[in-house]
C-alpha cells in the first residue's frame, strides 16, 4: 500500500515563537484584522511511504520525526495518515 | 598539536578558523570534509560557523547527522577537545553533545557585529591564558544564536559551572541591553559536563590577528595549546 504521511510541527507553548509575533504584528499593522490574537508559524512535511499497513506507516513516521524530523526540546508534532492507493 | 576543522556541505567559516589557527599557533590544520575519515588522532576538533546545509529543517540538525559525527562523539569520548563555533555550536545541540537549542534571536534578524563577552572561568582546556572575569572581543554574526533550555536545566548546568562565556559590557556587566540575542542567562558559550566540549557563538577566529583590529582570539587558541601540551 502507498500513504500519504502529513507531519505538523509547531514549536511548544511558553517557546518565543518570532516569526508568528512578526506576522502578527505586520497584519496588525495593515489594519482591519483587530479580531486577531495570534499567529504561530510552524512547518508542514508531506511523507509519501509504501509500506504493508498503516501501523507500521506510523511506527515508520514516528521514527523519523525522532531521529531528525522534531526537536523534542522545543517542537511538538501531529501526525496524519492518508492511503492513497 | 593536531587540529582538524570539518566542513559539511554550506559551512563558510571552516577557512577562517584554518587561517586564524594556522597564524596564531602555527601549526597544521587538516581541513576534512564531512563524508571522510577524521584519520589519525586529533587534539582538537572544530565545527566551523556557516549555514550547514542551507539551515533547513532546523540550523544543525542534518550536519549533526553526518556521517563523521559519529568518528567526532568517539574522539569526544576518549577525552579529546571539541569546539563549536556558531553554526558549530547548532550542530553540537542537535547532536546532543550539548543541551539546549539556539533559537531564532529575540528580535529577529541577522545580526552581523562586534560584541563583548566576559571570561567566567580559566581553569577549562578553552580559557586558561585569560584572566577570571576578562571582557574580550569575540564578534558576532547569526539570526539564531538565542541559547534555551528550560530553567530548572539551566540550574543545573549553572551549578556545574558550565557557563564559560557570557554576554555582557565592555565593563563586563551583564544585562538585557548588552545581550544581542535574548540568550537565556546571557550564555554566549557553554562547556560539556566533561569540559572537553565548547559550544560558543561568537567567533574568536575573526579577532585573532591584530590587523583585524583585535587579537583577544589569539589568546583563546593559545589557550587550548598550552591545555593539549600540559596533558
Amino acid at each position: 500500500m502507498e500513504y500519504l504521511v502529513k507531519i505538523t510541527i509547531t514549536l511548544k507553548q511558553g517557546v518565543l515563537d518570532t516569526q508568528g509575533k512578526a506576522v502578527t504584528a505586520s497584519l496588525h499593522g495593515m489594519g482591519g484584522y483587530e479580531a486577531l490574537q495570534e499567529v504561530r508559524v510552524g512547518r508542514f512535511l508531506e511523507l509519501r511511504l509504501s509500506a504493508k499497513d498503516r501501523g507500521t506507516v506510523l511506527t515508520l513516521a514516528e521514527g523519523m520525526c525522532d531521529d531528525l524530523l522534531v526537536n523534542d526540546l522545543i517542537e511538538e508534532r501531529s501526525i496524519e495518515v492518508v492511503e492513497i492507493r | 598539536m593536531k587540529v582538524a576543522v570539518i566542513t559539511f556541505p554550506g559551512s563558510n567559516c571552516d577557512d577562517d578558523v584554518v587561517h586564524a589557527v594556522t597564524a596564531v599557533l602555527e601549526c597544521d590544520v587538516a581541513k576534512i570534509w564531512h563524508l571522510d575519515s577524521l584519520g589519525e588522532r586529533k587534539d582538537l576538533i572544530v565545527l566551523p560557523g556557516g549555514f550547514s546545509y542551507g539551515d533547513y529543517l532546523r540550523s544543525g540538525a542534518m550536519a549533526a547527522r553526518s556521517p563523521i559525527m559519529k568518528e567526532v562523539r568517539e574522539h569526544v569520548r576518549k577525552g579529546g577537545l571539541l569546539l563549536g563555533i556558531c553554526n558549530g555550536f547548532q550542530v553540537l545541540t542537535e547532536a546532543g553533545l550539548l543541551p539546549g537549542v539556539l533559537l531564532a534571536n529575540r528580535r529577529p534578524g541577522f545580526i552581523c557585529r562586534p560584541c563583548t563577552i566576559r571570561v567566567e572561568r580559566t581553569d577549562t582546556p578553552f580559557t586558561g591564558a585569560f584572566t577570571e572575569g576578562q571582557v574580550v572581543n569575540f564578534p558576532i554574526a547569526h539570526s539564531e544564536g538565542r541559547y534555551y533550555l528550560p530553567s530548572s536545566d539551566l540550574d543545573v548546568i549553572e551549578s556545574e559551572g558550565r557557563v564559560l562565556f557570557r554576554y555582557c559590557s565592555f565593563s563586563g556587566t551583564t544585562g538585557d541591553e548588552f545581550n544581542p540575542n535574548g540568550a537565556a542567562h546571557h550564555i554566549a558559550g557553554l562547556l560539556s559536563k566533561e569540559r572537553n566540549i565548547l559550544g560558543l557563538m561568537p567567533h574568536p577566529e575573526r579577532t585573532s590577528e591584530a590587523i583585524l583590529g583585535c587579537d583577544d582570539g589569539a589568546l583563546f587558541w593559545k589557550s587550548i595549546r598550552s591545555w593539549v601540551e600540559r596533558r
